[in-house]
């Protein structure tokens, strides 16, 4: 007997002309915005990189940075690998348990380091 | 006793084997799992070295006087070339993504077409590497160690020496507490170097702390392997697409999956990017 358990392929995915012309209009649209943020950042990285600015200045900026990345990554999983589009228990199951081990792997490396760093600037 | 199940589960509850829940083909979840997997790696690869570069904090080299330099070009022009590579990958992601579009339409002649130019993006890519791994491992003047245990950089007010001989000869010494030598007081000091520490290997690098030149070898050196592979496997596909082994299936699925991997491949180097050259 043959198997109906196994989708070999979402018929979802398939689409028309008409709707292909609105999904290529999104796609440049991304790409217009990946490349902006690109060149702002090094825009900024030339004109303000680190050395060259105050401290608090430079926390700004590293934040600016870590959140124009991830503005980044957003679109390039949710569209150009249309995670946006999926189901969303299979969006979940992929992003959360991702985010959440590496929120917590960033937040125990960064402590346990500046901690290291400020025994290295007091006792060395 | 264990693996029994004590309880018998109702059939409204049972999913019964039907459909996907998440409306996936096998091949495409489990091409998700994998790259939940890899993202961890890399993920835990950018994480020590962010502990590398905070706990060396004052030390860790600067990307904008480290990444200047750009082929054919005697300009100073920081991350200008690392911009051009981004660019580079961002559009081969696009070109990738616009092949699965041609594969959702089931449009053959715009999937060899969009597959084939993201194969050229990824080769474009993978040369450019080289060429930046190649001037990171050259370096430029470097620092020379001297005899009474002093660290000296050379002023070469932007000149490009062919050979340490002419570099020795005609660049200024300025040793760690600012002090400009020139003439005969440089040869003697010369004269005393023990070291010339050039460009960058496992072993000693002219930028900064070790870690910095080891990581920059290995998380960019594993991408490049990703981005690699990833060539490796569009032009597998391509060639099965070109073939028509897709047309009888009736669909262009393989052509989504290998995409995944391929915008895998521009999400890690979003975040390398911002990692290793901005922060």
């Amino acid at each position: 007997m043959e198997r109906d358990d196994i989708i070999e392929y979402s018929p979802d995915q398939v689409h028309g002309e008409e709707e292909g012309r609105k999904i290529r209009k999104k796609i440049w649209m991304v790409t217009l915005i990946l490349s902006v943020i690109t060149i702002v950042e090094v825009m900024v990285g030339v004109y303000f990189g680190r050395g060259t600015v105050s401290d608090g200045a430079w926390l700004g900026i590293k934040i600016f940075y870590i959140v124009l990345t991830l503005v980044k990554a957003g679109y390039i999983v949710l569209t150009f690998m249309h995670l946006g589009d999926e189901r969303k228990n299979a969006r979940n199951v992929i992003l959360y348990p991702y985010i959440l081990f590496i929120a917590y792997l960033i937040f125990i490396a960064l402590t346990e380091s500046s901690y290291i760093n400020d025994m290295l600037q007091r006792y060395f | 006793m264990g693996g029994h199940a004590s309880k018998q589960i109702d059939t409204a509850t049972l999913w019964g084997g039907k459909g996907s829940p998440f409306s996936m083909s096998y091949g495409k979840l489990m091409m998700w799992f994998f790259l939940v997997s890899d993202a961890l790696t890399f993920g835990g690869l950018l994480v020590a070295y962010g502990y590398a570069r905070h706990k060396y904090t004052g030390e860790w080299p600067i990307a904008e006087k480290v990444f200047h330099a750009f082929p054919g070009v005697d300009a100073h022009l920081p991350l200008a070339y690392v911009a051009l590579m981004t660019f580079i990958l961002i559009v081969s992601s696009v070109t990738m993504v616009l092949a699965v579009e041609a594969g959702h339409r089931l449009d053959k002649k715009g999937v060899v077409k969009w597959l084939a130019l993201t194969v050229v993006g990824g080769f474009v890519f993978l040369g450019s590497q080289a060429w930046e791994w190649s001037h990171f491992i050259h370096g430029e003047s470097g620092y020379v160690m001297l005899e009474n245990g002093q660290k000296a950089t050379f002023e070469t007010h932007g000149h490009h020496y062919h050979s340490n001989e002419e570099l020795y000869a005609e660049a200024d010494l300025v040793l760690e507490d600012g002090t400009v030598l020139t003439g005969a007081k440089k040869e003697a000091a010369l004269g005393t170097m023990y070291k010339h520490v050039q460009g960058a290997n496992l072993k000693e690098n002219e930028y900064g702390p070790q870690l910095y030149a080891n990581f920059f070898f290995f998380i960019t050196g594993f991408h490049g392997f990703h981005v690699f592979s990833g060539v490796v496997i569009n032009l597998l596909v391509l060639i099965q697409v070109m073939r028509g082994t897709y047309d009888s299936r009736g669909h262009f699925e393989m052509v989504e999956k290998v995409g995944l991997y391929w915008h895998f491949v521009d999400l890690v180097w979003v975040f390398v990017f911002t990692f290793f050259y901005l922060l």
